[in-house]
């Protein structure tokens, strides 16, 4: 009896032992929810996971894909509900609220568990002393232009300063031929032209709208930025339709042929060539004020990355973060996307095959990363007071000061 | 088993009497089980997660709000942006009523008329009938083409010397809420079309006959005779039509984003802006019920009027 009590005993430990190790090796499930997918050629970004699942065994990665706005409302929803994926693909614009209602990680702990190098990572977001976000890939904004109309005007050299660009505009500009200098985006369903078309402006320069994390658009960079823009909209360099526009109408108007100028996303080159294959164009940095030669900003705007509050596997979801940080994957992410590195030292293999992506290059390179509104509170709603503002001032109800200062303090209450 | 064969027939049958009594009584509970439940969960729920929220502070974003009654209320009624909301709302909604019922029933007694041949009824009957048939993310990029300043709708007027300059339709405050209001009489005068002119063909030959024999011509035929005979058909549909149109929201979010600066800010755009771009779900919440009980107090007249009918 004794002796069979101890068989028993020691088949039920063998049995435990087994489970223990059957469990230490089961697999993992990472949910990663972005927008990206769709936006790559087909079964791309699951090759790139295919290939961290064989070099990870135990971790598999199941994609939660869709477009842009969809997967936003599903992000913010996730974090409310407390049911957001593992790893999430973040826009900078969301970063500070989810960040403050705690849906997602600071990665700093998980950055000293593991060893991860920050240096190579071109930007860190930030909120307060905790990181939470790296872009994985950048789509800068320079300035696209149509080099025919530009020759057809007289206009020999890219702008590189406002007087420069304001003079290339005043000539390529006939309104009887319904040819314009400049485009400038402003719809408020989308209120991003803020962003990548006014506020660039003051990045370019190496001027910023923030003071200590807090607003600071009152600045003569700021003020100014908004007079020089004004006075292209009163000269009627600016093509009609301003407020209304939208990202979309401002390439359209320029793969017409309809501006001469636009600030834009590299994203869009390919864009542009299927369109109009014959449009002869090229690209330069945003303009700075006259005399300025320090670096400049250019704005961009990022799929970046992050861990969920919530995940129960955060070490192995930012196992799946470092592998897209790393170099060479990076390297291929970007290439494929068309897109710049979020790891310093990865380099496109575009960059060598195409001029102009060479080009934009080489911008990115004399220049820094620069979007202030990434990090920042409801950065989307920020974007539209200041959008309400600036129309208001292009329709003349105010001066480019008091759109500053009202715009100040509508931002000093959401901050 | 035992305690079944211990049973006379009589207790028996007095058994299954009771059950199939008691299965009859329940029988009506079933049929409408399915349609109650969906009730219950698609929209009572919802209806009063909303009403809750918005006696919140901070709903769905803070993991334990505050019952704060009436401040959400009192907050958007003293935001002038919300108060400018209300004012185009009434104004998009009553004009888009009162030109959808003009144009819609123009239209339907021209399909009905006489004088049209048949062939060319027809033919129009499709035509008129197209805005219909799109949705409103195609009418909204269909009319930012025509009204672009550099769109079909300019280049007319300019061409016919009636403007000398590119009109920003969408993009001036002068003329985005009036643009606005013009594509939604556009969008949705087909179905007062259609449904007038059923009403028309219902109308008895003998009242125009009589009427003829009076001495009352088209115009007064049409007051006294066409008009209060569709008057119950026109009275239903514009309640119905002021109601959808005070909800109507990619038409505006699409074409002009509620701007230009505030210009075409509607109820609609601004519970939207207020839930997913501020993040203000409480406050979203309270705009949506004051849009609720303005829909409601519609619908309290419609059925009203659908009891005085009946």
């Amino acid at each position: 009896m004794r002796l069979l009590k101890s068989t028993l005993l020691a088949k039920s430990a063998a049995l435990a032992l087994a489970l223990t190790i059957g469990g230490a090796h089961a697999e993992t499930n990472l949910e990663f929810i972005q927008w990206w997918e769709p936006e790559l050629p087909a079964g791309a970004l699951r090759g790139i996971m295919d290939d961290f699942e064989a070099q990870n065994p135990g971790i598999k990665v199941t994609l939660i894909s869709g477009p842009y706005a969809n997967t936003r409302d599903q992000i913010v929803v996730g974090a409310a509900s407390g049911t957001l994926s593992d790893v999430v693909g973040l826009d900078g614009a969301w970063v500070n609220d989810l960040a403050k209602q705690g849906a997602i990680a600071d990665l700093n702990p998980l950055i000293s568990a593991s060893g991860f190098d920050v240096n190579e990572v071109a930007a860190v977001i930030k909120v307060g002393d905790g990181s939470y976000m790296f872009p994985v890939a950048s789509f800068v904004y320079p300035v696209f232009m149509n080099l025919d109309l530009l020759k057809e005007a007289g206009v020999d050299t890219m702008p590189s300063n406002r007087t420069e660009f304001v003079d290339a505009a005043r000539k390529l500009t006939s309104a009887d031929k319904n040819q314009y200098g400049w485009v400038l985006p402003l719809s408020l369903e989308s209120p991003n032209g803020i962003q990548n078309d006014v506020m660039s402006w003051v990045w370019a320069s190496g001027d910023s709208m923030l003071k200590d994390g807090k607003p600071d658009v009152t600045n003569e960079a700021v003020v100014g930025t908004l007079e020089f823009i004004k006075s292209m909209y009163d000269e009627g360099l600016i093509s009609p339709g301003t407020f209304a526009k939208k990202e979309q109408d401002k390439v359209e108007e320029f793969v017409n042929g309809r501006v001469g100028m636009m600030v834009d996303s590299l994203a869009h080159i390919n864009l542009i060539r299927e369109r109009n294959p014959d449009l002869n164009f090229g690209i330069t940095a945003v303009p700075a004020v006259d005399g300025y030669t320090g670096k400049r900003g250019l704005p961009y705007a990022s799929w970046g990355i992050g861990v969920s509050a919530n995940s129960e596997h955060k070490e192995e979801a930012f196992k799946l973060v470092s592998y897209l940080m790393s170099k060479d994957v990076n390297a291929k992410l970007v290439s494929i996307a068309n897109a710049f590195p979020g790891n310093v030292n990865a380099k496109p293999d575009f960059v060598t095959s195409d001029a102009l992506f060479g080009k934009a290059f080489e911008i990115f390179q004399e220049g820094y990363l620069a979007n202030e509104f990434v990090g920042l509170p409801v950065a989307e709603e920020l974007m539209r007071q200041m959008d309400v503002e600036v129309q208001g001032m292009l329709e003349g109800n105010q001066s480019a000061a008091e759109a500053a200062a009202k715009t100040q303090a509508q931002w000093e209450t959401a901050f | 088993m035992a305690f079944a064969t211990a049973q006379s027939p009589g207790a028996i049958g007095r058994g299954m009497a009771y059950a199939l009594l008691h299965r009859r009584k329940l029988a009506p509970y079933l049929y409408v089980a399915p349609s109650v439940s969906l009730f219950f969960l698609l929209m009572l729920y919802p209806m009063v997660a909303v009403f809750r929220y918005s006696l919140l502070d901070g709903a769905i974003l803070k993991p334990s709000p505050k019952f704060v009654w009436f401040d959400n209320f009192l907050q958007i009624f003293s935001d002038p942006v919300f108060v400018q909301a209300i004012g185009h709302t009434l104004y998009f909604s009553i004009m888009s009523v009162i030109f959808h019922i003009i144009v819609g029933l123009s239209f339907a007694l021209m399909l009905n008329s006489d004088r049209i041949a048949r062939p060319l009824q027809s033919i129009l009957r499709v035509l008129y009938i197209l805005p219909w048939l799109f949705t409103a993310v195609i009418i909204a990029i269909i009319w930012r083409l025509i009204l672009d300043p550099n769109g079909v709708i300019n280049a007319i007027l300019m061409a016919l010397h009636i403007v000398d300059f590119k009109v920003e339709w969408f993009s001036s405050s002068r003329t985005a809420i009036h643009a606005l209001t013009f594509v939604n009489i556009w969008a949705g005068y087909p179905l007062y079309m259609v449904t007038l002119l059923a009403g028309l063909q219902g109308i008895p030959r003998d009242l125009y006959e009589a009427a003829s024999i009076d001495g009352a011509g088209p115009v007064r035929q049409l007051l006294h005779v066409t008009l209060p005979q569709l008057k119950p058909i026109i009275v239903s549909i514009a309640l119905l039509d002021f109601i959808w149109t005070m909800q109507v929201f990619p038409l505006v979010w699409m074409t002009t984003g509620g701007g230009p600066i505030h210009a075409t800010e509607m109820m609609s755009i601004y519970t939207y802006k207020a839930a997913f771009s501020r993040f203000q779900f409480s406050i979203a919440s309270a705009s949506a019920v004051v849009l609720f009980i303005i829909s409601m107090s519609m619908t309290y007249f419609y059925i009203k009027h659908q009891k005085a009918v009946r």
